[in-house]
């Protein structure tokens, strides 16, 4: 099965942001790289905004991880409550 | 004039972006739709509605500020930090400096040049969805150029080798490799070049420069160059997504485009492995602490995330790239050649090469366990010993250079590293050199193109490469020198090996300055 991944930058803004996918992909295995935390797993990954919400305790829009965000692979669909990254084979 | 809301209600994503990009679109009336998009139809790809693409990130140009100007924000406060605190003292050691000199006169003007080429092909897609997404790329890579020109200029204040880097685009040896590469592309029609540059390149090889390289440059104490690395960064995972998204709309919009857009794939991601043959020789030896090998590297990001594509892409007939066997015998190999080729001539670069210690020599032997030992670390040993007896080894015959990639012929056959590649074509009464099966096919689907190729040796021996007003006849005349003059690299100073280089005195000069009270 194909792997999908997601990296962000390590820092302040996106520990609850790592926090959260994990949560919300128990398949997820996260690797910790100097600077940066890549984030894989097999055959999709999903990032929710409400997740994230619930662990900084403000609102959030999922564009902000723009920021933050090193690479990802995979085809993307992002909406106002998730973003989704899946290979279709 | 101030508006009002009056729904109270607030757009959803997907509607904010229809709104912002297709909503701001109009159908032309009194001009023919082939006379405003003129470049649509000679590559030969068939498009019959626009309206099918998608773009994944729905970003619009009112969030594309805003995001932007906060990654410029952060960018900034740390690029200042970094200058104002001399974090140039707290990197590994002087050594690593060279790596970001390659980065600055062999990389980031490629960044500019990816900027024309997507403010292009915007301008000729009728497509607003397209059309928005390439604008946005194309500030994106102008973004990418100056913020990697600024942070690296602070390296210029104090270290050889920074000060001239567009001069030298034009002209120094091994920088007609990148330059070349991306000329191939911005000399492409649009779609082709989509498929060169947003698909092959970002989608496909990006990532093996700005992840495992800008995290190495964390992990040797660069922060100027993280931040500009992974600002950047930021921007690709847009622009990978655009990558794929116009591979799959290309695709499903005709079956007659599968077979264009299969060579093109084929040579561009052959075209772009060669030029990454750089980057992995960075990783291998001009990082002082190391954070992964190419090999490693390649492997994560080209064999695992390239296969799952592929495999993905099967269902509209497309077949993984060509040469796929070469290159996967070659990881274990180009590096080594590469740096073996840059300390034999470090004479002729605007960078210092060195011998690697022997922890990093083990360290190598390590990651290399069928490669290293047997074909390269004997020879870097000898030329280490005879370094040692103030004979240190360089090479003033120049090399001769492929036509197509224009990297000299260092490569080895598949399968055999003890044997050179060569291969050869004849066109129009001339023959032509090529490193690989790879460059010779692509050199004989656009011969025409590739038979004008600008070559720096070619161009050294007709005399092309000195400054104006050089006499080649009078007696003891030295071309080397007049080359380097050409080029604006100072002699003794900018190349030569970093043992006993001013960089090496510097910094471990100022470095004692900053640990002591001296």
């Amino acid at each position: 099965m194909s792997t999908v991944f997601i990296a962000l930058q390590a820092n302040e803004d996106t520990r609850p942001i790592i926090e959260a996918i994990t949560a919300d992909n128990p398949h997820a295995v996260v690797n910790q790289q100097p600077a940066m935390v890549k984030i894989d797993a097999e055959h999709s990954l999903v990032v929710r905004r409400q997740t994230i919400e619930e662990l900084i305790g403000r609102d959030f829009d999922l564009q902000e991880l723009q920021i933050n965000l090193i690479t990802l692979s995979g085809h993307v669909d992002e909406t106002d409550d998730e973003l989704t990254l899946h290979w279709n084979a | 004039m101030d508006m009002k809301a009056t729904s109270g209600k607030k757009l959803g994503l997907k509607e904010k972006y229809r709104h912002m990009t297709r909503g701001l679109d109009w159908e032309p009336s009194y001009q023919k739709k082939e006379d405003i998009y003129p470049y649509m139809a000679y590559e030969g790809i068939k498009i019959h509605d626009w309206d099918k693409w998608e773009d994944p990130f729905r970003l619009t140009m009112d969030s594309y500020w805003k995001y932007q100007a906060e990654k410029e924000r952060k960018l900034y406060a740390i690029i200042d930090a970094y200058a104002q605190n001399n974090g140039h003292l707290n990197v590994t050691d002087a050594r690593y400096l060279n790596a970001i000199k390659l980065f600055l006169t062999g990389i980031s003007p490629l960044e500019y040049m990816a900027h024309r080429g997507f403010a292009h092909a915007g301008r000729a897609f009728p497509g607003a969805g397209p059309r928005v997404a390439c604008l946005m790329q194309s500030l994106d890579e102008i973004r990418h150029a100056q913020t990697q020109i600024h942070a690296l200029s602070n390296y210029n204040k104090h270290y050889n080798g920074f000060h001239d880097f567009s001069h030298m685009l034009q002209r120094v040896w091994y920088l007609s490799v990148p330059r070349s590469f991306f000329d191939d592309a911005v000399t492409a029609g649009p779609f082709e070049f989509m498929v060169a540059i947003g698909f092959s390149f970002e989608y496909v090889l990006t990532n093996l420069l700005f992840v495992p390289f800008v995290s190495g440059a964390a992990y040797n104490g660069d922060m100027g160059t993280m931040t500009f690395g992974f600002s950047a960064q930021s921007d690709e995972a847009r622009h990978m997504t655009l990558g794929l998204e116009i591979i799959k709309f290309i695709l499903e919009q005709d079956p007659d485009n599968v077979p264009i857009v299969q060579r093109w794939i084929d040579k561009w991601t052959w075209r772009g492995y060669r030029v990454l043959t750089l980057v992995g020789m960075m990783m291998d030896y001009m990082l002082p602490k190391r954070i992964m090998s190419w090999k490693e590297a390649w492997e994560v990001y080209f064999e695992q995330n390239g296969g799952a594509l592929f495999k993905d892409l099967a269902r509209y007939g497309i077949r993984p790239p060509k040469w796929l066997d070469q290159i996967a015998f070659d990881k274990d190999h180009i590096s080594h050649q590469a740096w073996a080729t840059f300390y034999q001539y470090g004479a002729a670069s605007d960078f210092h090469t060195w011998s690697p210690t022997d922890d990093e020599l083990d360290w190598l032997s390590k990651k290399y366990p069928d490669s290293f030992d047997k074909y390269y670390r004997p020879r870097l040993e000898h030329w280490r010993e005879q370094a040692k007896q103030g004979k240190r080894f360089y090479n003033t015959t120049l090399p001769q250079l492929c036509q197509v990639c224009q990297i000299p012929m260092i490569f080895t056959e598949p399968g055999d590293p003890t044997k050179t590649c060569y291969r050869e074509v004849d066109y129009l009464g001339e023959k032509f050199h090529f490193c690989s099966d790879g460059c010779k096919e692509i050199f004989e689907n656009e011969p025409e193109k590739f038979k004008q190729a600008w070559l720096p040796v070619n161009q050294i021996y007709q005399g092309n490469c000195f400054p104006d007003g050089t006499d080649p006849t009078v007696e003891d005349f030295e071309p080397l020198a007049k080359v380097l003059e050409y080029y604006h690299v100072n002699f003794g100073r900018d190349n030569l090996d970093f043992e006993g280089s001013e960089d090496q005195k510097n910094f471990a000069a100022w470095r004692g300055m900053a640990t002591t009270n001296e």
